[in-house]
């Protein structure tokens, strides 16, 4: 499975550079070849006035998108080849290629959660898609266009286990999350009887459950059912979700333009976003329709 | 201070087992950099070798590291469960501890000789000449440099944040989740640690004069 993520990148990746060539003003005419099997085409002569962001983006003739790196089929990066991978990171591409920007003009840094408002409020990104839930605790400091992926707090437990089919067996359980997660605040809350554990990284977590030191890891189950395509021997994603987060793609607060337009690329984007998704997360056999994009 | 007053439960917590941490570990270090120090002055040779040993492998460890073993590779060995805090207080006193022992070292090494070689006149064995001459003298010597390691243990005790122990480092985790500002809860995470080394630097005035002598 890894391999054939990895093929699908390397031949994204060139297509998109083949076709990226059409967007620079030296290689005008010299587009033909890549065009064909490009799934982004790179859009011409955009303009978005009003929209700082974009802006900034045009002067430095780069698009610079914070992303997560440690997240498989979702936001990834091969420690080896470097190669980015997953349904966030496509994403991404896709709403650059809609800019104007080739995937050889974007620039991707991976931001950890606790700083993903800092480095929108302080510009050291132009946009982040990395597993990004819309509250209005955060609309408060940035700005989000979307949703485009409705996920909710689901278990990843071993092949083997049992005994945990639901959120409601997890009495006495051992439970592990990422530090301060909102998962592991809600099950602290609801689940006054269920034993926490905190470390990280999400992987560190899925480590401990191989190793047995705890029950369950909760997060999204988007980021779950990730693991659990990398590992299907041993980890199973079980029950339903139990609270429901909306990805959004983080904006300054204020660029009401550039929401707009990746709005608009959601809402007319036709299947373009169920490839994504099937070549993607769509690999653990699982059907999701595109959710409707909130312009409020 | 509204992202103080509404995660106050936070703060709380998280400084509340940032003082657990710190405690016992501080007496730990305190008691095993004791002994590891007493064994690098020791006049046993092999005494010697263990000791040089201790402190220059965990010394040349990075924190974080030990943190890793203790967190991840302890429970791997499938022996009795022992809780995060627990694991994380271990990993902070057996770092913390070589630099108790040499900073004692540099204390005894303070005494002059000649109070060893009178202690071992009168017939005081090791043992004695250690807990009734040397040591009482180190101690007063040590204590401004012996702070500064509090201090820095104080503050090495947000490490513990990563591997599963809910304290102060851990608090700018939960507050960017509730969505808050990150750079301001990490300010007061800052202020109260300032306030918490103000009263490891005041301990210090005590007890620097409590145990002053005229010279």
């Amino acid at each position: 499975m890894r391999k054939k993520a990895l093929l699908l990148g390397v031949s994204l990746v060139a297509a998109l550079t083949l076709s990226a060539c059409g967007g620079g003003p030296a290689n005008d005419g010299d587009n033909t070849a890549g065009d064909s099997n490009s799934r982004f085409e790179v859009a011409k002569d955009v303009s978005l006035s009003g929209s700082p962001t974009f802006d900034a983006m045009v002067k430095r003739d780069k698009v610079i998108i914070g992303v997560k790196e440690d997240q498989p089929n979702l936001g990834y990066r091969d420690a080896a080849t470097g190669e980015r991978t997953g349904f966030d990171v496509e994403i991404a591409t896709w709403i650059a290629a809609s800019l104007g920007f080739g995937a050889d003009q974007i620039e991707f840094k991976a931001i950890p959660s606790v700083s993903r408002e800092s480095a929108i409020v302080n510009g050291d990104i132009d946009y982040y898609v990395g597993t990004y839930s819309i509250t209005d605790a955060r609309k408060e400091q940035v700005d989000f266009a979307g949703p485009y992926f409705i996920t909710g707090q689901g278990l990843l437990v071993a092949a083997d286990n049992d005994t945990i089919k639901s959120e409601k067996d997890l009495k006495g359980m051992r439970v592990c999350s990422a530090t301060g997660s909102t998962p592991i605040q809600n099950i602290k809350d609801n689940f006054p009887d269920t034993k926490t554990v905190e470390f990280d990284t999400y992987s560190q977590c899925v480590e401990a459950l191989t190793d047995g030191q705890v029950d369950a890891v909760t997060t999204d189950a988007a980021i779950l059912i990730g693991y659990a395509a990398q590992d299907p021997d041993n980890l199973t994603v079980v029950g339903e979700p139990f609270t429901v987060e909306k990805y959004g793609v983080g904006l300054a607060k204020g660029d009401a333009v550039l929401r707009a337009h990746i709005n608009d690329l959601f809402t007319n984007g036709n299947d373009t976003w169920t490839q994504i998704y099937d070549d993607t997360l769509g690999q653990s056999g699982t059907k999701v329709q595109q959710p409707e994009v909130d312009a409020s | 201070m509204d992202t103080l007053l509404n995660n106050f439960d936070l703060f709380t917590e998280g400084f509340k087992n940032t003082l657990i941490l710190f405690s016992f570990s501080a007496i730990i270090a305190l008691v095993l950099g004791g002994v590891v120090g007493a064994f690098r002055v020791s006049p046993v040779t092999s005494m010697r070798a263990v000791g040089t040993f201790y402190v220059n492998t965990i010394r040349n460890t990075p924190l974080t590291l030990i943190m890793f073993f203790c967190a991840f590779g302890y429970p791997k060995l499938q022996l009795p469960e022992i809780s995060y805090m627990n694991l994380a207080i271990i990993a902070l006193s057996v770092y913390t501890a070589t630099y108790v022992a040499e900073t004692l070292r540099s204390g005894i090494n303070t005494v002059p000789l000649g109070q060893a070689e009178a202690a071992r006149a009168i017939g005081l064995p090791f043992g004695q000449t250690m807990t009734l001459i040397i040591l009482p003298q180190a101690f007063r010597a040590v204590i401004p440099p012996m702070m500064s390691v509090f201090i820095a243990l104080l503050k090495n005790t947000t490490v513990a944040a990563g591997f599963s122990v809910m304290e102060a480092g851990a608090v700018k985790n939960y507050l960017s989740e509730r969505g808050e500002p990150a750079i301001v809860g990490l300010l007061w995470v800052a202020l109260v640690f300032i306030l918490l080394v103000g009263v490891l630097a005041f301990l210090q005035r005590k007890l620097e004069n409590m145990w002053k002598v005229a010279r």
